[in-house]
């Protein structure tokens, strides 16, 4: 018996969701009396494989070929379906990733097991697992039980915390069949545009600094962003600033867009609409700058400066540079 | 080309926070029902492919009597046909038997070349019914997209949105796509349209005519259940406003805070 994490890689590099999952993971494995496995795929692992290691995991499937080197998710899903079967996993997480939530489901889809999507949290009752989930658009909280003996779930970033690392501690290393799962793949990667090296992105930030309608054009956007970089957050914006053509959708935070928790949200000539609070209500402390005092934001707001974020913004970025 | 666009009902999106735990667990009982907002995407990108490439567009619900909004919904924006999928052995399906229901309803329509779906609904908030009819027709799986760069000879190349940037994928047909946002501005109804729409009569496909086996769907069949519903928690206490003479004061004044919370 085991419980299983599928690790996710880009190019050797992890995203910190795998390791929060693994983390918790480690905990059930621990209260099952089973053995905490990971599975990782891709052209060459075996730095992935060590850190997983290092992160808790007793043993790791390692699927390596170049013709896994990109995720689609036919073939991944093959993969993290033989090694689940093959260690013999009741549960099986992944990160709540765009590849991540596409992965659990394909499992739980290709083996008839239940998933619960997007889990913000996860316990044990009687050995089953419950995930508590937001559904709604973050408007009812509902807990996801199984009736599967496999089961399955993708866990949003930051739901838990990083585990800790054990430098040079060793597992099982064992190599998964990637010929066949290969096999599987009903596309090709012709090409990756990447965005801008050193761009924090929303889902893993700790800092998320967004601009709304408030901003007034893609120029507006220059303090955000130099509020954002002193601060090492990431740039959001309000569904008003992207379809005015300001800022790519791919920063659109919000019901359209995307769901970020972070430990600090700073909203900047954002009205606060709904749909805006579903992706950003969760954050742990949340500071609203606008020049209305009336506006929704507030009402969520932990703390809050009524006025200009032109000279607001510049003023806080000012202010934080002194002080490091 | 054929293409088939799948929809559903959703509750408005401006009533969401007023959302009760009887109403959800009811299954949406005095809520205002609209085209699940993702499924506009799917069905203004069916409607511009058959007019750049020709073909047809169908678009399939699954849902009972109740549900065609949807799909008056489509044919309001131009979709010619739409077919509903229902049986009383439908009732509690969870999303991975909706996506194997529609997989079913898609294979006896046959043929087809692109099925698009909403990427995913904001009751549910599951993103699973494209992945689950993807799976259950061995089709390639595109979510994400956000565009279409180029159809024909059997292969579509799409533009996806992942985390690190924008990949580009090519897939042999058929494929199923869940696009994001970005890729159109799903048009209005036309006066036209919603005059044809009210009018409209749509085809009824049940278990037997799709050969679905009733202990794989319905609540026989779930895989999952919604337990313990509650509404979150209301964000404690309320706002601190900063004071201060100066621009100057009230950013320290809010910096002392944050570092308070430790949060920078």
């Amino acid at each position: 018996m085991s419980v299983l994490v599928w690790i996710e890689q880009y190019k050797g590099h992890v995203p910190s969701v795998s390791w929060e999952v693994l983390g918790k993971a480690k905990e059930f494995a621990g209260e099952l009396g089973g053995s905490l496995v990971a599975v990782v795929a891709g052209e060459q692992v075996s730095d992935v494989a060590q850190e997983a290691f290092a992160y808790g995991a007793d043993k790791v499937y390692a699927y390596e070929s170049p013709e896994l080197a990109n995720f689609r998710v036919e073939p991944y899903a093959k993969v993290v379906s033989d090694a689940a079967k093959a260690a013999n996993a009741t549960i099986v997480l992944a990160g709540g990733t765009t590849r991540g939530r596409d992965l659990a489901a394909y499992v739980a889809a290709l083996n008839s097991w239940g998933i619960a999507p997007d889990a913000t949290g996860l316990s044990l009752a009687d050995g089953k697992l419950i995930a508590r989930r937001e559904v709604y658009t973050g408007n009812i909280l509902a807990d996801i039980t199984f009736k599967s003996d496999v089961q399955v779930a993708s866990v949003r970033g930051r739901s838990f915390p990083l585990p800790e690392k054990e430098a040079g501690r060793q597992g099982e290393l064992i190599a998964g069949d990637a010929a066949v799962a290969a096999g599987a793949a009903k596309s090709v990667v012709e090409g990756m545009s990447e965005k801008e090296s050193g761009e924090v992105s929303l889902t893993d930030a700790n800092i998320v600094v967004s601009g709304g309608r408030g901003v007034k054009g893609p120029e507006g956007f220059a303090p955000i962003r130099e509020l954002a970089a002193v601060l090492g957050a990431a740039v959001g914006a309000s569904r008003a600033a992207v379809d005015a053509g300001w800022i790519s959708y791919d920063h659109q935070v919000g019901q359209t867009g995307k769901t970020v928790r972070p430990d600090l949200y700073i909203a900047n000539g954002i009205s606060g609409a709904i749909q805006h609070l579903a992706g950003m209500s969760s954050s742990k402390i949340i500071v609203a700058i606008n020049k209305d005092p009336d506006a929704p934001i507030f009402q969520v707001a932990n703390y809050g400066i009524v006025g200009d974020l032109f000279t607001y913004v510049p003023a806080l970025t000012a202010e934080l540079k002194k002080r490091k | 080309m054929k293409y088939i666009v799948c929809v559903t009902q959703s509750p408005d999106t401006a009533e969401l926070p007023k959302v009760t735990v009887d109403q959800v667990e009811s299954g949406n009982q005095g809520l205002e029902l609209i085209t699940n907002p993702w499924d506009e995407y799917a069905i203004e990108e069916g409607l511009r492919l058959k007019e750049k490439h020709g073909g047809s567009v169908l678009a399939i619900t699954v849902g009972p009597a109740g549900a065609e909004g949807a799909l008056k919904s489509a044919v309001a924006m131009g979709v010619p046909k739409g077919v509903r999928v229902w049986d009383d052995t439908f009732a509690g399906s969870d999303a991975l038997a909706i996506g194997r229901i529609l997989a079913a309803a898609v294979r006896k329509e046959g043929d087809y070349d692109v099925v698009l779906t909403g990427k995913t609904t904001v009751d549910g908030n599951g993103a699973l019914v494209p992945v689950a009819l993807a799976s259950a027709l061995g089709a390639a799986l595109l979510s994400q997209v956000a565009k279409i760069v180029a159809i024909g000879d059997g292969k579509i190349t799409v533009e996806r949105l992942v985390e690190e940037g924008r990949e580009k994928v090519t897939a042999d047909l058929p494929v199923v796509i869940a696009p994001v946002k970005e890729i159109n501005e799903p048009r209005y109804a036309s006066f036209m349209g919603i005059r044809k729409a009210s009018r409209a009569k749509f085809d009824v496909w049940d278990a037997t005519a799709l050969g679905i086996d009733a202990n794989s769907v319905g609540a026989a069949g779930a895989k999952v259940a919604w337990g313990n519903l509650s509404k979150p928690p209301a964000r404690e206490g309320s706002v601190v406003l900063m004071e201060g003479e100066t621009v100057e004061e009230k950013v320290a004044k809010l910096v002392d805070a944050l570092m308070a919370e430790k949060v920078i």
